[in-house]
């Protein structure tokens, strides 16, 4: 944030690489990140998409809302069919066999399609080193089936597959934390980011692109379907996240971990938690187990920080 | 590479085709069961024998992933794989069909589990029969090798644009020994043009693949690969003529061995075939009138070719290497029935089940089912299958 400025707009190109005119519900902030990263990755960008909500909304036979080579193969594939297009490239253009040209190769998906199904062959093309970009659009479960359960969706969240009740708080695990599961990989650049702070989102997709080697960003996408909330709140509920530490903006940099943002006030989790559906059964005891939860994680967060800076 | 006659192993014969078919890239996962195809090309890439990307995957799930991704780039693409790591990739292997990527598997036919078994049979390749791959059976090392160029020529001609399965033998080929002819890299590149897609994934051209079908688009979307499995006929029968004319060695989607004047035949697929012909031969010298039936080109099906080489016929003794269960009989008697049913002159078809997970199917175990086979037609018992050998 500290290289914000108020001429970051201007800088923004006005190209449109995913268009309007797809079928995104009212308010979907997982459609604005994916604006916003075709804003920052450009023309020359080949993207392999999971199944899932943005699949579905921008492919449908015989329309496409993509502007740049797009495939689509399976749910759990889009970091194998990535790694397939990135070798291919790089064969025959070693080979002389198609001109040079840099090419930004992009694997996106959902949680479930990131953190559950396709945690082994996005594991893989990260460690086997190719030159992509991974993008996992979170919106904390499998909203295009109708809301069920992901590794992804936070500890108290209702789901039609963890639903709560009487003997239920809803989702009973915490939230698989995946931005760690790819530092792990010792890959050159991990990021988190949210479309509610777009000049963030776009510099980091920027610079992930740029890295030599695998890269995973991992973008907070407010489902307002899903989350019970209007879907004029989305932008709100986005920030929320943000400024209650439930959803630190930060990125690794070969390892090097660096906090991209931190709140002027830090807002509690209840202030977050407030007016989402899916969290309206919580007790006060509930939400105090998990403000302890989100504080002791932002403080890892900013431990690591301090000691790389 | 120059023309040479060798002793190998069929499987290391396959890489080097793969090879000298200059790929661009190979998908490789070491699933149980393994064979030296892809190990072998690891060899070769790394000593630069073959300038290509070997992506060694986290699954075979991935591997035909990583083939879609690479042939939808345009690049030529290979992989092998065999029994669970076929029914593991199972799901892109029917993507792979439908959305039109002309993939090259060596398909190194084995059983499937359980009980976990690592033998030859036919059950893997028969789980995926409907994927819409155009699929090959052969009988040798030779015709192991040979394929390789002529699926890879099929595939990628514009007129077809389908992934072909090069279906051979597990261990009955796999890992034999045997004389192979190779082709000199000219032969190989007159025979075998650089690979040229119309539509790949690239910015300057930006296309999208692999769209939503809603159910007023579906039914069309399927209608085409239909079509086009059909259509793809001439070019495969082209593509063997002209491999025929340059190396001698000619292959036709239904062969027939001392079939002309055979009052009955028996039917196989893949390298049993050899086994059936000597079979046949003594057989004849007893004054049995009996021929062989191979079926070359399972999908798309000869049919065509397959009722000209049998109708008139007595009977038909057709092996099968996998089971269906609860199904009216084996799965290649049952499509045999449906294409012999109401058509004049049709043979009766007696079907035997044989040689499941690696069972030997010896010359003497052929002698016997063929002669059941003849004396079961004769009393009209045609019913089901009967599962030969089995013990207790």
């Amino acid at each position: 944030m500290d290289r914000f400025s108020v001429f970051s707009s201007r800088l923004v190109t006005k190209s449109e690489n995913f268009t309007s005119g797809h079928r995104a519900c009212q308010g979907c902030a997982e459609a604005l990140a994916v604006r916003h990263v075709m804003k920052a990755l450009g023309r020359d960008t080949i993207v392999a998409m999971s199944t899932g909500c943005m699949e579905i909304i921008s492919s449908p036979l015989p329309l496409t809302a993509w502007k740049v080579p797009w495939i689509h193969n399976a749910f759990e594939n889009s970091s194998a069919v990535i790694s397939g297009c990135e070798s291919g490239m790089k064969a025959m253009m070693r080979k002389g066999r198609i001109p040079q040209k840099k090419i930004n190769f992009v694997a996106m998906g959902g949680d479930g399609a990131t953190a559950d199904i396709g945690i082994g062959p996005l594991s893989g093309a990260l460690e086997r080193g190719h030159d992509m970009v991974y993008i996992c659009y979170d919106n904390e479960a499998y909203m295009n089936t109708g809301i069920q359960r992901s590794s992804s969706t936070p500890y108290g969240a209702s789901t039609t597959t963890s639903p709560a009740g009487k003997v239920s708080i809803g989702q009973h695990t915490q939230k698989k934390n995946m931005p760690q599961i790819a530092v792990a990989h010792d890959i050159p650049y991990v990021a988190t980011a949210c479309p509610s702070f777009p000049f963030d989102l776009i510099e980091k997709v920027k610079r992930a692109a740029e890295m030599p080697g695998g890269a995973y960003v991992h973008i907070l996408s407010v489902c307002p379907t899903g989350w019970r909330i209007q879907p004029e709140d989305a932008i709100k509920y986005g920030r929320l996240a943000i400024d209650s530490c439930v959803f630190p903006l930060y990125e690794v940099i070969n390892g090097k971990y660096r906090i991209s943002y931190t709140p002027y006030k830090k807002l509690t989790v209840a202030e977050y938690l407030k007016g989402q559906g899916r969290f309206r059964h919580l007790t006060d005891k509930d939400i105090e187990k998990i403000q302890a939860k989100v504080d002791s994680d932002y403080l890892k967060i900013l431990k690591r920080c301090e000691e790389d800076a | 590479m120059a023309k040479v006659r060798k002793g190998i192993e069929v499987s290391i014969a396959m890489a080097d085709a793969v090879a000298q078919a200059n790929v661009d890239v190979i998908g490789a996962y070491p699933i149980t069961p393994q064979t030296h195809i892809v190990e072998h090309l690891s060899e070769i890439v790394a000593n630069a024998e073959l300038d290509a990307e070997f992506v060694p995957v986290d699954s075979e799930h991935s591997a035909m992933s990583v083939c879609c991704g690479s042939a939808a780039v345009g690049a030529r693409t290979f992989t092998s794989t065999s029994s669970q790591g076929l029914a593991l990739m199972a799901e892109i292997f029917y993507i792979a069909a439908a959305m039109r990527l002309p993939i090259v598997m060596a398909l190194a036919n084995r059983s499937l589990s359980s009980p976990l078994s690592i033998w030859n049979d036919h059950t893997d390749t028969m789980m995926v029969r409907d994927a819409g791959w155009i699929h090959l059976f052969v009988e040798n090392g030779q015709e192991s090798y040979d394929n390789i160029f002529t699926a890879f020529r099929i595939a990628e001609d514009e007129d077809v644009m389908l992934p072909v399965a090069v279906n051979f033998d597990g261990f009955i080929l796999t890992h034999m020994i045997e004389p192979i002819e190779y082709e000199d890299n000219d032969t190989i590149a007159k025979y075998l043009p650089a690979f040229k897609m119309k539509n790949t994934l690239h910015p300057d051209n930006p296309v999208s693949m692999g769209c939503f079908g809603m159910p007023e688009i579906y039914t069309e979307a399927q209608m085409q690969r239909e079509d086009a499995i059909r259509r793809a006929y001439p070019t495969i029968i082209k593509a063997w003529k002209e491999w025929g004319d340059l190396t001698g060695r000619y292959y036709h989607p239904v062969e027939t061995y001392r079939s002309e004047d055979a009052e009955y035949c028996i039917v196989t697929m893949g390298s049993y075939g050899e086994t059936a012909m000597e079979v046949v031969d003594s057989l004849r010298e007893e004054g049995e009138k009996v021929g062989v039936v191979k079926i070359r080109l399972w999908r798309p099906f000869p049919l065509d070719e397959f009722r000209k080489a049998v109708l008139g016929k007595k009977s038909l003794i057709v092996l099968d290497r996998a089971i269906s269960f609860g199904g009216p009989g084996g799965p290649v008697a049952s499509e045999l029935r449906s294409a012999l049913y109401n058509k004049e002159g049709a043979p009766v078809i007696v079907n035997y089940v044989a040689g499941l997970a690696g069972r030997d199917v010896s010359r003497n175990d052929f002698r016997n089912i063929i002669l059941e086979g003849k004396a079961r037609a004769g009393k009209g018992d045609t019913e089901g299958f009967t599962l030969y050998g089995l013990r207790g």
